[in-house]
């Protein structure tokens, strides 16, 4: 199924609702290890975008993503904010003027993410980040021309959990540092909760598709 | 003369207007620009206010941010790329309070941008207490 204007709505609005279903779960695992507002920032930062997809009308998937991302880098404090904002930012710039993604289209736009988010946040593989799940998650997929939406959310799971046994070299945790192997990085808690929302919704697609 | 700016970025608005009150009295010659704190008074910050900050104090002589910790620089950078003329800004990897007060007095003297940045990160090895 082609990514739309619609479908990415449909994601984003998922994403809101496990946010907010989550947002306490979030505030534990950032108080394990880090300054424990990432709940916080992330529930205001969806509740925000949802109304900006309320308040406007989009006409192009790279309008919509970049409406996105002004609204996480404003509304959203933490690092969260203008990680996911420059991560929304580049996959707009991307996408550009298209009103629909095929799957290769889509995967290029994300690995512009990915690479904003490196870029801005200076964190590599390994660091106990969301990184630990963007990198491996869209290298695992990066030849596929037909993405698995349900395999690609069992491999972004895992990817999420294997960020419990990583020491933290980067953000608040690292001044935990072996003290932070055992918790689930928050970051990558969202990032799996993003994931799991773009596969939720094209899997529902294609059901309706038949 | 034209001086450096400073501009102060802090997850505290209390942190930088304090701040910028006490620089203000050492040397009230250079411009300081703050961003601090969320909208609603909340702590953190925010790419869009930094760029304020830094528009409005812009020198054509440049400017030198200071930050306290982790997400206060990825904002400042953020700020940076947002602005329509990033030229001359530069970011002191130095203590806030420490760095800024180096920071002002070096400002203060006229000196340019790269020189208010090496007196702003020369304040991590300052030695404030003189044991015997």
């Amino acid at each position: 199924m082609n990514l739309t204007v619609k479908t990415t709505i449909s994601w984003l609005e998922k994403f809101d609702e496990k946010i907010q279903v989550n947002k306490d779960l979030l505030t534990d695992l950032d108080q394990a290890i880090g300054d424990g507002d990432h709940g916080i920032n992330m529930s205001r930062g969806l509740t925000e975008v949802m109304k900006t997809l309320e308040s406007k009308s989009f006409q192009t998937i790279g309008d919509l993503i970049k409406g996105v991302a002004m609204t996480l880098i404003g509304k959203v404090g933490g690092a969260s904010g203008p990680l996911y904002g420059s991560a929304f930012l580049k996959m707009g710039a991307k996408i550009g003027a298209k009103e629909q993604l095929s799957d290769e289209e889509l995967l290029e736009a994300l690995k512009e993410g990915e690479q904003a988010i490196i870029q801005r946040g200076k964190a590599s593989v390994g660091e106990k980040t969301m990184v630990d799940v963007w990198s491996p998650l869209l290298e695992d997929f990066s030849q596929e021309t037909h993405i698995n939406w349900e395999d690609l959310k069992v491999a972004a799971h895992e990817k999420m959990t294997g960020t419990k046994d990583l020491h933290a070299k980067k953000g608040r945790a690292a001044y935990l540092g072996a003290r932070s192997v055992g918790h689930i990085d928050p970051g990558a808690m969202s990032s799996y909760l993003l994931f799991e929302s773009l596969a939720e919704t094209m899997m529902e697609g294609e059901n309706n598709n038949g | 003369m034209d001086r450096v700016s400073l501009v102060f970025v802090s997850h505290s608005a209390d942190i930088v207007k304090g701040l910028k009150a006490l620089l203000y009295e050492m040397q009230p010659a250079v411009s300081i620009g703050i961003a601090g704190g969320e909208e609603g008074g909340g702590i953190g910050t925010n790419a869009f206010d930094i760029k304020a900050a830094l528009e409005s104090v812009h020198s054509p002589k440049g400017t030198v941010i200071l930050f306290d910790l982790g997400s206060a620089l990825i904002n400042a950078e953020l700020a940076i790329e947002m602005l329509d003329d990033p030229s001359n800004i530069r970011i002191a990897d130095a203590p806030i309070l420490e760095g800024g007060y180096s920071a002002v007095v070096e400002a203060g003297f006229g000196s340019d941008v790269g020189k208010v940045v090496e007196a702003a990160e020369k304040a991590k090895e300052m030695q404030k207490v003189h044991r015997s």
